[in-house]
């Protein structure tokens, strides 16, 4: 691990208090560099969904940390996530963001081939390495391969660190994120949906990862999208016709109002994950989701199907790169650029056997709050621009994180904490920028490396 | 598949359709009118372009041949058009504060298609800058339009914006359409 001059851990762990944080953990290029290495360069990393790379050949491009990756599958079906470098003279090896490479991987420089596991295959006129150092054999000279790939129920991740947890210590109980985006189809699979959206966002990834938790935000950014949506519910059933359903994850926005979020609770996971309670109606009363229903218990028997579908979790972040929303089917997983850039995908999954309705619920909620013409996004990136702006301004150093602090309830059985009852506390940004400073002092325990 | 995302689809892209000059300025008239009228920000005209189940329609792929059921970047009818003009219009619409602005050019008109009735397929390009945060972002594509005629004019059936960039990344969202 580095060690940095200007940022050791005492000054490190000195930007995190209890209840509030300083600006320069947002702003501070070393402290970014220092975070693609202690954080995006060792913890497990969201690769992609199997279903990206269907057939042998497919690849498809990832980010972990400042390392550009590429998930291919070979012609057995097996996944791998190699560094997209070539080992000749360095040359980017996929340009495309996904394709399908065939048999080999093929440098377009000079023709050298790779196996899709990263072996190498051939290079035009090998005997002009006879008597050199140059070894066939030498895995310097093929594809480098993440130090540890690994998949929980066909989602990806890689680690850059060799060493550390596995990847199911490392999700935990919020692995419940990734079951339920499988548990809640009929036919116990899931797919992308199409490709993902990729927005940018101009500021710090982990403005982005507070926001999505924070239940304080909602009523007051999105207002003016509630109040629009609602209005257009209310002409369209003074016109004997009947809404959508995803207005109302819209309406919701308003009718909860700036104030009205204490009933959603939040906890705070060792490993960093955080949860924010369900709040739209997910299950409402209307023949397709009966229809659903029915189906589930046909494929689980209704006790297993009640437990799948009583899961109530609105977002389960996993840390440091996942937001997903598992009743809607939605993924998001962040690639910090810089301290102000974050690059962002936007997946959408399908759950397989479910009614048609179900998947155009979901992609409603894809589309109205998650697409580059989102109406509820379009005032998130506009805040975390703003807050990205004034933290770099001298007005003030702390950022204040003081709503029910000091409230939280103890840590459970599994050393997950709670919110206090009836709040809207800030636990989920408090507890993540604790185990930041966990992550990101050195010799910390947990992460290994 | 939808009625008017069938008729674009099965509508040869390359052709030129034999039109009169009155049929080509009274189309073109129509295209510089809809640019205008987004530049100008004048909603009820907006709303009023439009069929009843007209759709406004960005793929996010090119080999899309409907909007209907799909991801896109944007698909949106009469309703959610409204719910977009009432949320940027809203004193709390934060990111519309300070509002942008949009400035198209449109060319390139070809009539591809004359139908007996007189509804008319046609495709063109534009370029469009928006200013936005302070700074201005540029747009451009191809347009391509069904129109059903409506007494001396028309109303869009259904028009299909193709960015050249469709596949992002975005630097931010965009707010209006273009």
């Amino acid at each position: 691990m580095t060690q940095s001059q200007t940022w050791t851990d005492e000054k490190i762990a000195a930007l995190v208090e209890p209840d509030r944080v300083h600006r320069l953990a947002y702003t501070d290029q070393e402290l970014f560099d220092l975070e693609m290495e202690r954080i995006f360069e060792k913890l497990w990393i969201y690769i992609g969904h199997e279903s990206q790379v269907k057939e042998p050949g497919d690849y498809y491009l990832a980010r972990v940390g400042r390392q550009p990756m590429v998930m291919t599958r070979d012609g057995k079906g097996e996944i791998h996530v190699l560094y997209n470098r070539c080992p000749h003279r360095g040359a980017q090896l996929c340009t495309a963001r996904a394709g399908n490479a065939g048999k080999h991987l093929r440098c377009s420089y000079h023709a050298w081939t790779f196996n899709l596991d990263g072996r190498i295959d051939a290079i035009p006129a090998i005997n002009g390495y006879d008597g050199t150092r140059f070894d066939k054999n030498d895995p310097l000279f093929h594809i480098k391969k993440a130090p540890r790939a690994d998949n929980y129920r066909g989602f990806w991740f890689a680690s850059l660190a060799e060493d550390g947890p596995g990847l199911e210590e490392h999700l935990g109980q919020a692995k419940i994120a990734l079951d339920q985006l499988i548990d809640r189809a009929p036919g116990k699979e899931c797919e992308v949906v199409g490709d993902c959206f990729q927005m940018v966002q101009q500021s710090n990834w982990k403005i982005f990862l507070e926001n999505q938790i924070d239940v304080s935000h909602p009523g007051a950014t999105h207002e003016s999208t509630g109040y629009a949506a609602m209005t257009v519910e209310e002409d369209m059933k003074a016109a004997g016709e009947t809404p959508p359903l995803e207005y109302g994850f819209l309406t919701d926005f308003k009718r909860i109002g700036i104030d009205g979020w204490d009933k959603f609770g939040t906890t705070g996971h060792p490993q960093g994950h955080t949860t924010l309670e369900g709040y739209m109606g997910l299950r409402p009363d209307d023949p397709d989701t009966n229809e659903y229903v029915r189906l589930m218990y046909d494929a689980y028997g209704e006790t297993k199907a009640e437990e799948i579908l009583g899961v109530d979790m609105h977002h389960v972040l996993l840390y440091p790169c996942n937001s997903v929303q598992p009743p809607l089917q939605q993924l998001r997983t962040i690639r910090p650029l810089a301290p102000n850039k974050t690059l962002t995908e936007i997946w959408q999954f399908r759950l397989k056997d479910a009614p048609e309705a179900i998947y155009r619920r979901s992609l409603g909620y894809y589309y109205l709050v998650n697409s580059p013409s989102t109406m509820v996004n379009a005032d998130d990136l506009f805040n975390w621009w703003k807050c990205q702006n004034g933290l770099t301004s001298d007005g003030g150093d702390w950022i204040s994180l003081h709503r029910n602090a000091g409230q939280d309830l103890p840590p459970d059985d599994h050393g997950i904490v709670h919110s206090a009852p009836a709040s809207m506390s800030e636990l989920p940004l408090r507890h993540m920028m604790q185990v930041w400073k966990d992550y990101m002092t050195n010799g910390h325990a947990k992460v290994g490396g | 598949m939808g009625e008017a995302a069938l008729k674009l689809a099965e509508s040869d892209p390359f052709a030129v359709a034999d039109v009169s000059v009155e049929t080509q300025q009274a189309v073109e008239r129509f295209l510089y009118r809809q640019a205008e009228i987004l530049d100008e920000k004048q909603w009820d005209d907006w709303l009023a372009l439009y069929t009843k189940d007209g759709h406004y329609w960005m793929p996010a792929r090119e080999d899309q041949t409907d909007g209907d059921g799909v991801p896109n970047i944007f698909w949106e009818n009469n309703d959610i058009m409204k719910m977009r003009i009432r949320r940027n219009n809203h004193p709390h619409a934060h990111s519309q504060a300070p509002e942008n602005r949009l400035c198209h050019v449109v060319s390139n008109v070809i009539i591809e298609d004359e139908a007996p009735n007189g509804d008319i397929v046609v495709r063109s390009r534009f370029h469009c800058a928006e200013y936005l945060r302070y700074e201005v972002r540029q747009f451009t594509g191809k347009y391509r339009h069904l129109l059903v005629r409506d007494g001396d004019s028309y109303k869009i059936a259904l028009q299909r914006v193709d960015l050249v960039n469709r596949e992002g990344p975005w630097e931010y969202v965009m707010q209006w359409w273009l």
